[in-house]
């Protein structure tokens, strides 16, 4: 297991390498050093405030190593964020690391009630409309889905902040605060929207993943030794069904950490979703790298621990 | 007395493009107690269908559309739902032609089992435990202590489907259906099941409904055989009137093309063609299509039930001309 764990981790440096690279590409495609120094420093910046704000933050050097071996961006990158010496914010000259610590706990604070209530919604509704499968029921449910998968996230903020907050006056439209008591009302609105937005789509998937199990040939044994379908759902499927859905619930874990970008932009929640909101919006390269970063590395470690995951769920699973 | 189970008119049907096609169509037979009945076919006959209609566990979105499938004189498809829970496992058991797929790949086979009986029996899983270790034991699993916590994916085929028969006796069911027990096997092992099936049968006098495609089994373990093709029943006889003065074309094609009645070098004569499928069956006789002996009301008139000799059905016009012939009219 330990060669697996190792063999995984090579392969998510290559990852990572990548996901570093294109990062580089493509936001110095669009956006020349001068433009990050005019967004800081505002569009009317005279020339030589802006040289020297490019010197101030390395800039002033060249992007790639055959401009310059020694001394260059794309090399500064790399050993930067491999070091994880994530430097200053190139909108404010504020400390990333110091930023990201204060974003985690607001971050997490919706990200993970929102895993769990999805997951707590989902799977009972799912294994519903696929205990019901071929009648109205299940025709309903996946309806619903489909509805509610194609309706846009936006939709729901806008709806949740108009009907809920505005209208009926329960919760705050937006805002956050981090005193326990305080902190359900406001996380209310995007915890709903997030269930409302999400579910569709889960429900679909596990449904999916229940009736393929469901037509397993070891449900008809089950069917034959004389269990119920109610005990055939939770003891035999749903243990089978687990193998995928766990797939999808341990990858989803690593982004609980990067946060909700949309519900943490539109409901003011001053979380990592926020910060790498607003990172794009001032081009703010340091900060939105090293967001970048962190995302890429979660995600190999969710990868890992999937696939470990899968060991103690299916007894098939030998890592090798 | 009448017979332990009983099916009549049995008729199963699969939605299809104009209308229900049937795949099992007016089956009748009888079962007695401590009988082996071989139901025998190629491939498509519905063999396996007519066994999951008996135990109302038709896939859908297929269904039992009439008939009657009378355990003592109750009619199971009339029982409600829980009634059959009880029936299935209890009294009638099951076990399938895919030892590989048919147990669960993320319980250990002893809980298998252990839920088998306790589905059907207040007692305590130690004691279940106990007697799954014994019935691993009789089936004949080697350590069979240990092999309660294997994973499916630890035993081989042969030992999956030892596994599936422990489960099926587990609760000293009065019948069980085997369908195809031997099938997905390697040809040593298959004897071996086959011999473990036949020993547990004269040890617990237990009516065995065993589904096979092959003679041979039917010469092992058979006391009496009906013979199916494309959906309906051909012939029913004892087992050895059947082997040694087959009636049916349909019958003898089979037994002409098992390798064990052929001649050493002689090249095994098949049955020409395959069996259609169930929404292209012909509306006479369903057999006339590949039939040899056919004349001409064979393609359009279904053939009645004749019975040359007691205790035998014959479906063939073949036979009811030459019977009627016989009888001088
Ligand atoms: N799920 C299904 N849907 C439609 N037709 C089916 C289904 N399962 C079986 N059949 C049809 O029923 C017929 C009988 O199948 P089966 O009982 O499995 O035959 P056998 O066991 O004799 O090989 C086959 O021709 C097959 O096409
Ligand atoms: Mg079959």
């Amino acid at each position: 297991m330990g060669a697996y764990v190792l063999r995984r981790l090579s392969y998510g440096i290559g990852v990572v390498f990548g996901v570093l690279f294109l990062l580089f590409i493509l936001f110095f495609t669009v956006t020349k050093p001068d433009d990050i120094a005019r967004r800081a420093l505002g569009e009317k910046a005279p020339p030589e405030v802006i040289e020297q704000w490019k010197i101030n933050h390395g800039y002033d050097r060249p992007l790639w190593p055959w401009q310059d071996w020694d001394d260059n961006l794309l090399f500064d990158h790399y050993e930067r964020m491999l070091t994880f010496d994530f430097g200053l914010s190139d909108a404010d000259d504020s400390p990333i690391t110091e930023r990201i610590a204060s974003g985690v706990g607001p971050s997490l604070s919706l990200t993970v009630p929102l895993l769990v209530l999805g997951i707590l919604v989902a799977i009972p509704l799912s294994l519903l409309v696929a205990f019901f499968r071929e009648t109205y029921i299940d025709r309903m449910g996946v309806f619903l889905c489909v509805l509610a998968m194609s309706v846009s996230m936006l939709l729901y903020i806008i709806g949740a902040q108009f009907l809920i907050g505005k209208v009926l006056r329960w919760y705050p439209i937006s805002g956050f605060d981090s005193n326990l008591l305080m902190l359900p009302r406001f996380l209310a609105l995007p915890l709903i929207v997030g269930v409302l937005s999400g579910v569709g789509g889960d429900v679909r998937f596990y449904r999916t993943v229940f009736l393929e199990e469901s037509s397993r040939d070891f449900v008809r044994t089950a069917r034959a030794k004389g269990a119920s379908e109610a005990r055939i759902m939770t003891r035999h499927v749903l243990r089978n069904a687990m193998i995928p859905i766990l797939t999808n619930v341990v990858l989803a874990i690593p982004f609980l950490f990067t946060g909700a970008l949309l519900l943490e932009a539109f409901f003011g929640i001053p979380g990592l979703g926020s910060i790498t909101v607003d990172a794009i919006a001032a081009n703010d390269f340091s900060t939105l790298r090293t967001m970048v970063f962190i995302g890429s590395l979660l995600f190999i470690l969710g990868q890992i621990a999937t696939d470990l995951s899968y060991g103690l769920v299916d007894p098939r699973v030998r890592f090798e | 007395m009448s017979a332990l189970l009983e099916v009549r008119g049995l008729r199963t049907v699969f939605p299809g493009e104009s209308g229900p096609v049937p795949v099992v169509d007016d089956i009748a037979f009888d079962l007695d107690r401590s009988e082996v009945l071989a139901l025998v076919g190629e491939s498509g006959s519905g063999k396996s269908m007519t066994a999951l209609s008996i135990l109302r566990l038709v896939p859908k979105p297929g269904r039992v559309d009439a008939g009657a499938v009378a355990l003592e004189g109750e009619n199971l498809l009339d029982l409600p739902v829980t009634a059959m829970r009880r029936i299935r496992g209890r009294r009638i058991s099951m076990i399938f032609q895919e030892p590989m797929t048919c147990l669960n790949p993320v319980l250990p086979v002893g809980a298998q089992v252990v839920e088998a009986i306790q589905l059907h029996e207040a007692i305590s899983t130690v004691d279940a435990r106990a007697r799954t270790r014994d019935l691993f034991a009789e089936v004949g699993i080697p350590d069979p202590e240990a092999r309660l916590d294997a994973y499916p994916h630890q035993l081989s085929g042969g030992l999956k489907q030892r596994v599936m028969i422990a489960m099926a006796l587990s609760t000293r069911p009065e019948i069980l259906i085997a369908d195809e027990p031997t099938t997905a096997l390697d040809v040593t092992v298959q004897a071996q099941i086959l011999a473990l099936l036949r020993d547990l049968q004269r040890e617990r006098r237990m009516a065995i409904l065993l589904i096979t495609h092959d003679l041979g089994t039917v010469n092992e373990l058979a006391d009496r055989v009906a013979v199916m093709y494309a959906g309906r029943l051909v012939e029913v006889a004892e087992r050895r009137a059947l082997l040694s003065e087959p009636l049916h074309p349909y019958t003898r094609g089979l037994l002409r093309s098992m390798p064990a009645l052929a001649r050493p070098g002689e090249r095994l004569p098949e049955i020409p063609g395959v069996v259609p499928p169930p929404d292209q069956w012909p509306s006479g006789c369903r057999f006339s299509t590949r039939c040899a002996e056919r004349f001409e009301p064979c393609a359009d008139r279904v053939p009645s039930e004749t019975e040359p000799a007691p205790g035998r059905r014959v479906w063939c016009h073949d036979v009811e001309r030459r019977l009627d012939g016989g009888a001088g009219k």
